[in-house]
């Protein structure tokens, strides 16, 4: 813990936190009559959370259970907390402080929270996706807690000579109950922080039932009014005295290089200062830069308007073919022939033979685009062998080496500053943008913000992978599934990182294909190969995306073809409560996760099933022209099951009038988030299914901005998301929220839209496949 | 010389007159609660309010506002709790929040017209801003909840 005298000597992205606390009560008042907000039982005391283990060691630069490094308290009480992962819109720059306060007693109103800048060797692992935070901190994040309030309590005892068992921390100061004497934070810190930080293994964690915010949802975000008035701010906030305004014309096919340029009508735009070659690495690289040619300028305006008039020769290179009709055809093609096997039990081959019936399902998801709200951009000012950089990134800690390693500089020499994220959904955990406006910056000798436009993102994305699934079922003369074939092609995004790539890697295949949960007797999933033609990278929930649309849209048609009600389908396929063993795959990935604390348990699978369908109101009769749709999908080692409910108007659109989706992510902090996540989830979830199609003619991407490349609008927005919580048992460790919404809402809503009109779609998007 | 004024105070520009006002307000002026998402009139998250109209800053030249009074977010109240604002706070709108200083003033402009929308109007009226987050259902009763209380 550190004691400041001087808070301005923090530093980091300071700003400072004003926290609106709203009651639950005005946010179901807020909520209004849409969208029920219902915990599925009350949280009830229960133990503390035992010791449990998570792949959070594993990750780089590991975790770091240190209060002087996470939190500091003034003399005037005020105690600042370290939020050292990226805000994107999931919450967890208030949730992962909140915990810390919770376990330290501090008055969350007289709680700072400051933003840490990249820097892992300091903070541990940053890199914020894979819905790990959570799951990851929230045992570290507690323990950070009691040891500050551990030590607190020890200056306290000190103080007044008396045992440390007879003092107890409670709303910001420390109490001794049998003299009635109390003293404040503020006044503790100085001696609090001579105290040894305590070992963890004897640390005293709070009784859940004591919690005042963990597992409540009352307290909002703590950049809620920021937000509401205009002053929170992202990467295109900062300003810098000197500063130039640049816009970047990238190679239009990946890989592609730049043969010449002619900057001359450019530099004849008013406002336009420079135009400038910037240094590009050839394909793959990791998240390198593309290269191109910069305007430079005195606002965002004129550097736009100057790029428009640059005139520019390119060589496309080997991917100038790349075309995307041809390509789905190649991959329909490998998925109808043998791949490598990576999950086998059973004898499948011999199975299918035997079968009464075999039912075949082949599924295609194209290319998607993150577009995030917030294109790319980022701030850079390098002077010698020092850079500092503002950016929206989900990698502050990778953010902080590649900056290093593309200028040639120390690392010590780099300070990331992390800034709002107008969303990332996996974007934004590839720091090219930050990368272009180092290179730009020390080029200038000047500070340089590069902004990139929306047709900028769409064009030179990390795209979500394209795919095709292919699955087999095999049933006996009872309707029976006795075989299983999965094929998944698709490139991978290792493609991004190495030349040749053409298999998926563990943390693709563990995303739905070789951890299907169903009891079958004989299973064999594979992977044939697809070589990448641009650049790949993950898109929130990644490949669970097409397999979860793949294998629950498959149960659907098991069910129509058997002539079975789909949710009891589901729950036959799933079978008896287990833990899954996947001792047949080589290498189950499992999210990282030991498989110890998060094997997949399908009675949790089975309990969100039954859960959504009874609140959901699964079998309710609806209007004519509407179809409910069930799926339930595990990843990020949470379990949600969703019911769409779908109306098809005799001219084929479609509207979502209801949504229902249960989640079980074990103990949770903050179910306002988590309800929040889920509404946003569905609507994302909407927006692929409908939507959501990146294409590509002779390597170039297709589409440039959002009417061409649509996502949902308020308009079409389902009428209400309903979320509902499984509470968690006494001992289940923490898992995903962000990511794992996505996967069961496409296969949910094409079930449903199967019921409505015996219409099966098997290639998304929708488009106008519904169109009469 | 283009005069212009942007939350009551008066603003000069020399520059290039098709210059989009929403880099006048970002770069220019150094306002920089109007966001950039698209800048083609597809997203709202440029939306500043030309009198009581909502416009998007990213197509309207800055020639185009000669003379006129623009309102960005920071200008909608002086502390920050015009109706629309607290209704957003109370429902907990936003998520990574970038969409939301434009849906915001297309909401205040919506509540100036047309003081009890139907959530029907609602839908109508806010379909030009985009929320790649997904927070409509709660954009949906903020506004709602702003004009009525409940
Ligand atoms: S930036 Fe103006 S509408 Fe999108
Ligand atoms: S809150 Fe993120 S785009 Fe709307």
């Amino acid at each position: 813990m550190n004691i400041i005298a001087n808070p301005n000597k923090l530093r980091g992205f300071e700003r400072s936190i004003k926290v609106e606390n709203v009651s639950r009560r005005d946010i179901v008042k807020g909520l209004g009559i849409a969208g029920a907000f219902v915990l599925a039982a009350p949280l009830t005391s229960r133990p503390a959370l035992a010791a449990y283990e998570t792949g959070a060691g594993k990750m780089p630069h590991g975790v770091v259970v240190d209060p002087r490094v996470f939190v500091s308290i003034a003399p005037d009480g005020m105690v600042t907390i370290i939020a050292h992962r990226s805000e994107m819109g999931t919450g967890v720059r208030t949730s992962l402080p909140l915990i810390v306060a919770e376990e330290m007693e501090a008055d969350w109103s007289r709680v700072h929270v400051q933003q840490a800048p990249g820097d892992e060797a300091k903070y541990g692992n940053q890199d914020t996706d894979g819905s790990r935070s959570t799951r990851h901190y929230l045992l570290p994040m507690r323990q950070i807690g009691a040891c500050a309030r551990t030590m607190l309590e020890a200056a306290a005892a000190k103080r007044w000579g008396v045992p440390a068992t007879e003092v107890k921390a409670a709303n910001h100061e420390v109490v001794h109950n049998a003299s009635g004497r109390k003293i404040g934070f503020g006044e503790l810190a100085a001696d609090a922080a001579k105290e040894p930080v305590p070992n963890i293994d004897g640390l005293k964690l709070k009784d859940p039932k004591d919690f005042r915010y963990l597992g409540k949802g009352e307290v909002s975000i703590v950049d809620l009014r920021d937000i509401t008035t205009g002053t929170a701010r992202y990467g295109a906030d900062v300003r810098l005295p000197g500063m130039k305004y640049a816009v970047i014309a990238r190679p239009p096919v990946t890989g592609g290089k730049l043969v010449s340029f002619d900057g001359s009508e450019a530099m004849k735009v008013p406002g336009v200062e420079k135009v400038m070659e910037v240094k590009g690495w050839p394909w793959p690289s990791k998240f390198q830069p593309l290269g191109g040619v910069a305007v430079i300028a005195r606002n965002t305006g004129a550097a736009i308007k100057g790029r428009d008039a640059l005139k520019l020769i390119w060589d496309d290179g080997a991917n100038g073919k790349y075309d995307s009709v041809s390509y789905r055809t190649e991959l329909e093609a490998a998925a109808r022939k043998p791949g490598l096997v990576v999950r086998k039990e059973g004898d499948v081959d011999a199975a299918l033979k035997g079968a009464d019936k075999v039912v075949v399902g082949e599924y295609y998801l194209p290319h998607l685009a993150h577009v995030s709200m917030e294109p790319p951009v980022a701030v850079a000012n390098v002077k010698g062998d020092k850079a500092e950089i503002w950016a929206p990134v989900q990698s502050p800690g990778g953010t902080h080496e590649d900056v290093a390693k593309t200028l040639g500089i120390p690392v010590e020499n780099v300070t990331v500053n992390v800034t709002l994220l107008g969303g990332g959904f996996g974007r934004k955990s590839k720091c090219d943008f930050a990368l272009e406006a180092a290179l730009l910056s020390k080029e200038l000798g000047a500070p340089v913000k590069v902004q990139w436009t929306r047709e900028d993102d769409v064009r030179h994305d990390f795209l979500h992978t394209v795919s095709v699934e292919r699955i087999e079922a095999g049933l006996d003369k009872n309707g029976k599934v006795i075989a299983w074939r999965h094929r998944s092609v698709a490139p991978s995004i290792a493609s991004t990182f190495a030349a040749g790539a053409v298999h998926q890697a563990p943390f693709e295949l563990g995303m739905g294909l070789i951890d299907m949960p169903f009891e079958i007797a004989n299973i064999q999933c594979e992977n044939p190969e697809a070589a990448a033609h641009t650049r790949i990278g993950w898109f929130r929930s990644v490949s669970n995306i097409p397999r979860a649309f793949a294998v629950q849209s498959m149960v659907g048609e098991i069910a129509h073809a058997t002539n079975r009600d789909q949710k009891e389908m589901l729950l036959e396929l799933i079978g008896s409560p287990r833990i899954v063993n996947l001792s047949s795959v080589k290498d189950p990935w499992n999210y990282g996760e030991p498989y110890s604390s998060y094997p997949i348990d399908t009675a949790r699978l089975r309990k969100v099933v039954e859960l959504v369908a009874e609140k959901g109101e699964w079998g309710r009769s609806v209007p004519k022209g509407h179809g409910l749709g069930i799926a339930v999908h595990r990843s990020f080692v949470s379990y949600i099951a969703t019911i769409v409910e779908v109306a098809v108007d005799e001219k084929g659109k479609l509207t979502v009038p209801r949504v229902d989706t249960a989640i079980d992510c074990g103990t949770f902090v903050n179910p306002e988030r988590i309800q929040s996540q889920l509404e946003g989830a569905a609507v994302m979830g909407l927006s692929l299914a409908k939507y959501g199609e990146i294409t590509f003619k002779d390597g170039k991407v297709q589409q440039k901005n959002l009417d061409d490349f649509p996502v949902i609008r308020i308009d079409e927005s389902p009428r209400v998301t309903n979320v509902y919580i499984v509470p968690p048992g006494p001992e289940t460790p923490p898992s995903g929220v962000g990511e794992p919404g996505v996967p069961p809402f496409a296969p949910a809503l094409v079930n449903a839209i199967f019921a409505a009109t015996g219409k099966r779609i098997r290639a998304l998007p929708i488009g106008k496949q519904l169109e009469t | 010389m283009i005069k212009l004024k942007i939350n009551g105070q008066e603003q000069t520009w020399e520059g290039d007159p098709t210059l989009p006002l929403l880099w006048f307000i970002r770069d220019e002026v150094g306002l920089t609660g109007t966001k950039f998402g698209c800048g083609e009139a597809l997203c709202g998250a440029c939306t500043v309010l030309l009198d009581k109209e909502a416009v998007r800053s990213c197509v309207t030249a800055v020639s185009d506002v000669a003379g006129r009074e623009v309102t960005t977010i920071e200008g909608l109240h002086p502390t920050g709790d015009h109706p629309v604002q607290k209704a957003w706070r109370q429902a907990n709108v936003p998520q990574c929040g970038f969409c939301q200083a434009g849906q915001i003033m297309q909401a205040a402009s919506l509540l100036m017209q047309n003081p009890k929308p139907s959530h029907d109007q609602i839908r109508e009226a806010m379909s030009g801003n985009i929320c790649r987050c997904g927070c409509y259902q709660r954009i949906e009763n903020a506004v709602h909840l702003a004009s009525t209380g409940v």
